[in-house]
């Protein structure tokens, strides 16, 4: 696999992360970014994953994978036992956001997390003027049948880990249209499709 | 025969322990010479590393696989996973098979003759654990000059067998399939297999264990343990399903203590057919071994019994397993986990209980064709 075929936000998780360091991905998927990772950091992967067949996908490319459903929690992981979990795209699936980071924050040194941005100019036109529930390219889905369950925006996001004293080491903001654009930086919140931020306690 | 079977098979026989060299067995007692029954599929490369070996379950046997004679009904236990480009694909794997030391399907055990009394072992039997027969196991493998094993597979009891590979001869193992099973034989379990044991023991014909010469053996003792096994082995969705409430050959309760439902004469099918292949003292000896069972055993705690294992696992459960429950295998992956090796869980979802690992074999051969895939690429 070359590196133009990960996704764009994998990419950029993949060069926050050092080499040879333990690294869970959880809602690993089809084990993409592990195999990535092994391949070119040499690190020691950990999936976890719900669907049967994401799973197959990871054993058939020898990711280390554990059929679990992460809104369960992590209580069979020491703390700390980890350099790097993953959350990437998945945060807003879950059914209890806070106990998911909080336990991500505990078993992890450092956790990356990456999910799609609620305050995305499109997403507030979309409910502005059309008046319903934004379905825009990085959020296809209809409100009755999406897995999308807690939306938050990049600002919600620095909230949070302020209240919650999360140190928010890098921030990466992904905008797939106008790719590289100083408002972009400047205004985050209204310009970026997707955050990938890298927290620790 | 159907194009994916190997076809007509032969046991063969091998004599191991011969005294003064006996196999010190982990009760401190010592046992030889020993014979091991076993069956192979396939054929072995020039490097010796295509091997699987398949751990059977408390009632199988060396016969894995093909027929032994081409009037035979049915096949080996595992033949829907065994043969040309199945799970265990013989034209890429070397399949072995061989019946547990204790057994009564041509392995030693207490049905065979003691050499030096030239009597049946009966009781005088010597106590056998999981680790006395993956000791047998593996002078087999020196024997046919395997160094190192690509995967080691087995359910419930066979995977007991895997698990002791690992941990008691981490360099022969490459990789490892355990299948609803668990890191110890849980207090529930125990009780179930106790209460077999005392519907063989006290069988009138029992006799001590003595009965090898009598006309009548104890068939009632036997057959009810396998009945109390069974219940054990379905689950309360499938029992539903398979039976309900259905009467068997009747549209009226007889009123009398005879076989009113389905699932009573589905039990006593299988005791009664059980009886007829099956030894009452090896029960008695392969379920105590069970029971003894517990991986942990000699280490601090389960975290450093796992310590210096070096095979890759795929450990999989089934989750209406209330026997070998999902949550037990996930103590042997959280185990390997803490010690960084590498493992993939998979719990199936399934409605078959325990008997889902003779059963799920469409899942099972999906995974199991993907991970021999990747861990035989390292060493093939």
């Amino acid at each position: 696999m070359s590196m133009s075929d990960l996704r764009y936000d994998l990419k950029a998780i993949s060069e926050m992360i050092k080499p040879g360091s333990k690294v869970l991905d959880l809602g690993c998927g089809d084990g993409t970014l592990l195999e990535h990772l092994k391949i070119t950091k040499n690190i020691i992967p950990y999936g976890i994953e719900i669907s049967s067949e994401d799973i197959e996908k990871c054993i058939a490319r020898g990711v280390p994978v554990f059929m679990s459903d992460i809104d369960k929690g992590l209580e069979d992981y020491k703390s700390n036992s980890f350099d790097y979990v993953i959350l990437s795209q998945t945060l807003q699936v879950t059914k209890k956001p806070y106990k998911v980071l909080s336990e991500m924050l505990r078993v992890g040194k450092r956790c990356i997390i990456s999910f799609p941005n609620f305050g995305y100019f499109s997403i507030r036109f979309f409910l502005l003027f059309i008046g319903r529930m934004p379905k825009v390219k990085i959020l296809p889905f209809n409100w009755y049948d999406t897995p999308n369950i807690h939306h938050l925006t990049i600002k919600d996001f620095f909230i949070f880990c302020r209240k919650n004293k999360i140190r928010v080491l890098k921030k990466i903001y992904i905008n797939f249209v106008i790719k590289r654009c100083l408002f972009i930086k400047v205004f985050p919140n209204l310009f970026a499709q997707h955050g990938i931020f890298m927290i620790s306690k | 025969m159907k194009k994916d079977s190997v076809g007509i098979v032969k046991t063969k026989y091998l004599e191991f322990f011969s005294p003064p060299h006996e196999l010190k067995l982990e009760s401190g007692e010592k046992l030889g010479p020993v014979h091991l029954a076993y069956e192979t599929y396939g054929t072995l490369n020039r490097t010796k590393t295509n091997a699987v070996l398949v751990l059977h379950a408390l009632s199988g046997d060396a016969h894995a696989a093909g027929y032994h004679r081409s009037t035979d009904k049915k096949p080996g236990w595992w033949d829907i996973m065994i043969g040309p480009g199945k799970a265990f694909d013989t034209h890429k794997y070397y399949v072995i098979c061989s019946n547990v030391m204790g057994g009564c399907k041509g392995s030693t055990g207490p049905s065979s003759i003691n050499p030096i009394t030239k009597r049946t072992y009966g009781l005088s039997f010597p106590i056998i654990t999981i680790k006395d027969m993956v000791k047998a196991q593996k002078a087999l493998m020196d024997h046919l000059g395997i160094k190192k094993i690509l995967t080691l597979v087995g359910g419930s009891m066979g995977g007991m067998q895997v698990l002791q590979w690992t941990v008691s001869y981490p360099d022969m193992c490459h990789s490892a399939i355990p299948i609803a099973t668990a890191p110890y034989l849980s207090a529930q379990s125990i009780a179930f297999d106790e209460v077999g044991r005392q519907a063989i023991i006290s069988d009138p014909y029992f006799k001590g264990g003595n009965y090898y010469k009598s006309r009548k053996k104890p068939s009632r003792g036997l057959a009810i343990a396998r009945m109390i096994g069974h219940i054990t082995y379905l689950s309360e969705k499938s029992m539903h399903s398979k039976f309900g409430r259905n009467l068997q050959d009747k549209a009226k309760y007889s009123y009398r203590f005879l076989t009113d439902f389905q699932v009573e004469s589905y039990l006593h099918h299988q005791g009664d057919s059980f009886v007829k292949r099956f030894d009452a003292n090896s029960y008695l000896y392969i379920s105590k071994a069970m029971d003894y069972f517990d991986i942990s055993q000699g280490f601090s705690s389960m975290n450093e019994t796992f310590a210096r294992v070096k095979a890759k696992y795929l450990v999989v459960s089934f989750s209406s397993d209330w026997l070998f429950p999902p949550a037990q295998s996930k103590r042997i992956v959280n185990a390997l986990r803490q010690n960084l090796k590498f493992v993939s869980y998979v719990d199936v979802p399934s409605s078959y209980g325990h008997d889902a690992f003779l059963l799920e074999s469409e899942t099972l051969t999906r995974l199991i064709k993907k991970f021999l895939a990747t861990v035989s690429k390292e060493i093939l």
